[in-house]
């Protein structure tokens, strides 16, 4: 697969995808949470939300530096060579809701259900800013995709 | 009650889509009155619970996905149809399937030869005829023996063949099903096939007999008879004598090739009577189905059995579709085989080692300009002709190994399905006689420290005889050797290349790891002891024609890349002369064009410029890869360096313990492999050069990398997992 064909899998599988793995780490040690997610289309920002009151904010806090796992599992054994798996890695910080109501909009767009709970003064809008992906197809191939400042 | 296995007197109409198309079609011709020989049909629902109950369907789908189906050469189709083969050998029979297919083939065969044949889903319709896509067995007797060759039949589902024609065929590892038609063996003393309606001209029709039983016609081994007869009167239009030297025969097991009866030499194998019945079943066959059928049939003594029937369909040949039916012709007989054998090792091997011996002592300097063209168009018309013979005989002839390795699997069911390449390691090939040559020099380089100092220091060799002999002996032997569009480099610059290599041999420590003769020899011993009685000599004669076929895949490329090197010497002669007369960079001016401005002083070449690639525009992106999938080729794990080798020359620069990456590795390239900690190559195949000497060296070896030469680039740091199948890359630490 060319640089094309793989953005062009990432915006497939970022599309069709409900949940990501968030996996955080902090002094607790490493968790791993479900989180709705939205990228932008040059693939370099992924933004989720989440309570300030929950342990991958106060994970956040102390450790920006993050990896997230999108999927296309179904739950079968051909997943094993089927499946797709996409690991973004990089840093993720809060943004002020109120400055980036776009982003909030397209969130709520894919998830209109919760919009009491995004809009909500508790909830955070946390913005992944991606630094490389790794992208493992069939079993074991894996490739990186190094995004450039 | 049984439910997964009926005779042909039980099926009726509704049949059809739990059974396939052979046993429709059979047990319609019996409805019709048809004389068969005696069977039985067992449905798709025996291949299902078979499959279901070994877990085979996910195992199938996980090798199927390995990689993608358009990047996948033909060669590594064929190792994925055996390792699928090696799985359904390796699994058992459900017990309440093999009690019933058990009691219902004994009570019909006992323990009479049959024939095992395949009846896949859609085979044979109106609409396409996948004939030989599946495997059919002849002259099996006994139940175990039955039920073994059931599972083998299963699965030819995932022969080479049907790999190739997957997306005709819909194959799925979900859905795919195939039938089985078990039908005694009728040994006929004449055979053959009819067309009730010529291809080629609508009112005629085929008929086409050999003696003894038509698997040899089928697939090309026996030369039949051949007539066209008027499909309304009968008339025999034409009739094609063959040579009728052999027949095909039922041996102790299996089939075995053997000189026809003198008298029947002379006569053919059909008289007007049987000529004029043959065709009348065809035409009886044709109203029966509602369509022209091609029709095997066979005579015993006076009784005519049909034996196949199925409509005649014209294949579409796209490009595509001729390569397709290039690689089905690549599966031979064993005695088709021996045939090749006969014709490589007494004709094309000693007749390219004269031409090249012959090519290689003429002297090209004294020629006029008129004279070298003329002799690079002599030159190309030989390799032209060589190669061509290579082609038609040499690469089938690969198959040999082949062939040996599915016999070896049946008999020994082991659990890696290339232990049979253990037992062919070893053979004294031309490319392991040259590594010898260059280690020993090696040897002798590393444990004189003198001579390695003269060597390095390029100075004269005469205080050292023994080695300038074995390195004149070297460069005469082998020094010529390069593909073409790497020139032989003048004699000065080979000795200086071939040193450079024998000095950065002479670094390396390990010499070269074989496989233990006593392992080899218990295995080879284990599977002759399996050929018992008066089959001995048959495992004898097929181990030695694996042997032959091992050899000779290496040997057959270094003679005709002599060829190769010696067209291409007279080419880069000329090249020469043109650049000094007209001052131009001659490089880039085709072999035609050399030889035309050669002979016309007048005529100016076009001297051809490779376009430069354009950066790519996405400057966002950087993508590497992290870890590559391929077959593992040769086991062990390796790390290194990577070295990117895209032409032959590169080799001279290859450092001990750097890992070879390339496109694909051909025999004249194999001398550095002792020197590699790994072998990473974009041809796919377990049966390929690379894997082959990458075995003979120990050295682990992943093939069918896709872009392996492209995404890894020299120096990258790789590790070489030859048990797995991977390359991977290790992360640049600045990024």
């Amino acid at each position: 697969m060319d640089k094309k064909e793989i953005k062009a899998l990432l915006s497939d599988l970022f599309a069709r995808q409900a949940l990501a793995v968030l996996a955080t780490q902090a002094s607790h040690g490493p968790y791993a949470t479900l989180v709705g997610f939205t990228a932008t289309q040059d693939l370099r920002h992924i933004f989720f939300v989440t309570s300030r009151s929950t342990r991958k904010y106060a994970a956040l806090e102390s450790n920006p530096e993050v990896s997230m796992l999108i999927d296309s599992r179904t739950n079968q054994v051909s997943d094993f060579r089927d499946a797709v798996a996409v690991t973004a890695l990089g840093k993720a910080h809060e943004i002020d809701k109120e400055e980036n109501k776009d982003i909030v909009g397209l969130y709520l767009t894919r998830y209109p259900h919760l919009e009491d709970f995004v809009l909500s003064p508790t909830c955070a809008l946390i913005r992944l800013e991606v630094v490389k992906y790794i992208v493992v197809t069939r079993f074991q191939h894996v490739m990186t995709l190094d995004l450039i400042s | 009650m049984t439910t997964w296995i009926k005779h042909f007197r039980q099926v009726n109409t509704e049949d059809r889509s739990c059974l396939g198309g052979k046993c429709y079609a059979l047990a319609a011709l019996a409805r019709a009155g048809f004389l068969i020989p005696e069977g039985t049909c067992i449905g798709f629902d025996a291949y299902k619970r078979f499959v279901a109950e070994s877990k085979l369907s996910e195992r199938i789908h996980f090798e199927l996905g390995r990689k993608k189906f358009e990047d996948m050469r033909w060669e590594e189709l064929w190792d994925l149809s055996l390792r699928i083969r090696n799985m359904f050998i390796n699994s058992r029979f459900p017990t309440d399937l093999k009690a019933e297919l058990k009691e219902a083939l004994e009570a019909t065969f006992g323990d009479e030869p049959v024939v095992v044949r395949s009846s896949a889903a859609g085979e044979d319709s109106r609409d396409r005829s996948f004939a030989g896509l599946h495997e059919s067995y002849v002259n099996i007797r006994g139940t175990e023996s039955i039920l073994n060759h059931i599972k083998l039949v299963w699965a030819s589902l995932w022969s080479d063949r049907a790999l190739l024609y997957r997306q005709e065929l819909g194959l799925s590892a979900e859905n795919s099903v195939m039938g089985v038609v078990v039908q005694k063996l009728v040994a006929g003393q004449v055979s053959g096939v009819a067309f009730s309606q010529s291809p080629e001209s609508p009112d005629d029709a085929l008929i086409e007999a050999v003696y003894g039983l038509n698997q040899g016609l089928v697939d090309g081994t026996v030369e039949p008879d051949h007539w066209v007869v008027d499909r309304e009167s009968g008339a025999v239009l034409s009739h094609r004598p063959a040579s009728r030297m052999e027949v095909m025969m039922p041996g102790v097991e299996g089939l075995e090739l053997v000189s026809l009866d003198g008298a029947d030499t002379q006569r053919p194998p059909l008289d007007e009577k049987k000529l004029t019945a043959v065709l009348e079943m065809a035409m009886r066959a044709e109203t029966a189905f509602g369509s022209p059928q091609d029709v095997e049939w066979t005579y015993a003594g006076e009784n005519l059995y049909t034996l196949q029937s199925r409509p005649i369909t014209t294949l579409k040949h796209g490009r595509k579709e001729d390569e397709r039916a290039w690689y089905l012709t690549l599966t031979r007989s064993f005695e088709n085989l021996k045939i090749l054998r006969k014709r490589i090792e007494e004709d094309i091997i000693p007749g390219m080692d004269e031409e090249a011996r012959n090519l290689e002592g003429a002297n090209l300097d004294r020629l006029s300009e008129a004279e070298l063209s003329a002799e690079i168009y002599r030159r190309s018309k030989i390799l032209d002709r060589w190669t061509k013979a290579y082609w038609a005989d040499c690469i089938p002839f690969a198959h040999g190994m082949r062939l040996f390795g599915q016999v070896y699997n049946d008999m020994m069911r082991p659990k890696d399905p290339y232990e049979f390449m253990e037992l062919l390691s070893g053979e004294s090939t031309l490319g392991l006689e040259r590594n010898r040559m260059l280690e020993a020099m090696a040897d002798m380089a590393s444990s004189t420290p003198a001579l390695a100092r003269l060597l390095k220091e390029n100075k004269g060799l005469d205080v050292y005889p023994r080695f300038k002999a074995l390195l004149d002996a070297f460069i005469d032997k082998y020094g010529a050797i390069s593909r073409a569009g790497a020139e032989e480099p003048p004699p000065q610059e080979a000795h200086r290349k071939i040193i450079g290599l024998v000095l950065e041999m002479a670094r390396r420590s390990s010499a070269r790891k074989e496989v233990p003769v006593r392992d080899r020899e218990r295995l080879v011993s284990d599977f002759l002891s399996k050929f018992l009685g008066p089959r001995e000599q048959v495992g004898k004669d097929l181990f030695d024609l694996a042997r032959a076929s091992y050899r000779w895949r290496d040997d057959d490329n270094i003679y005709l890349a002599r060829i190769e090197a010696e067209t291409a010497r007279a080419v880069a002669l000329g090249r020469q002369r043109l650049a000094a007369r007209l001052g131009i960079e001659a490089g880039g001016i085709t072999v035609e064009d050399v030889s035309h401005a050669l002979r016309d002083p007048q005529y100016r070449p076009v001297v051809q410029v490779q376009p430069e690639e354009k950066p790519t525009a996405d400057r966002q992106f950087s993508l590497r890869p992290r870890q590559l999938t391929g077959l593992p080729a040769g086991p062990g794990i390796g790390t290194g360096p990577a070295k990117v080798v895209m032409h032959s020359d590169d080799l001279y620069g290859f450092k001990s313990g750097e890992v070879l990456v390339c496109d694909a590795i051909e025999p004249e390239m194999t001398l550095v492999v002792p020197m590699a900690a790994g072998i990473v190559e974009r041809r796919g195949g377990m049966l390929i050069h690379g894997a082959i000497v990458a075995r003979e060296y120990s050295i682990p070896c992943v093939t069918g990398v896709p872009n392996a030469a492209v995404l890894i680039h020299s120096g990258d740091k790789v590790t070489v997992d030859g048990y797995l199948g991977i390359v991977i890359i290790e992360e640049d630490q600045s990024q």
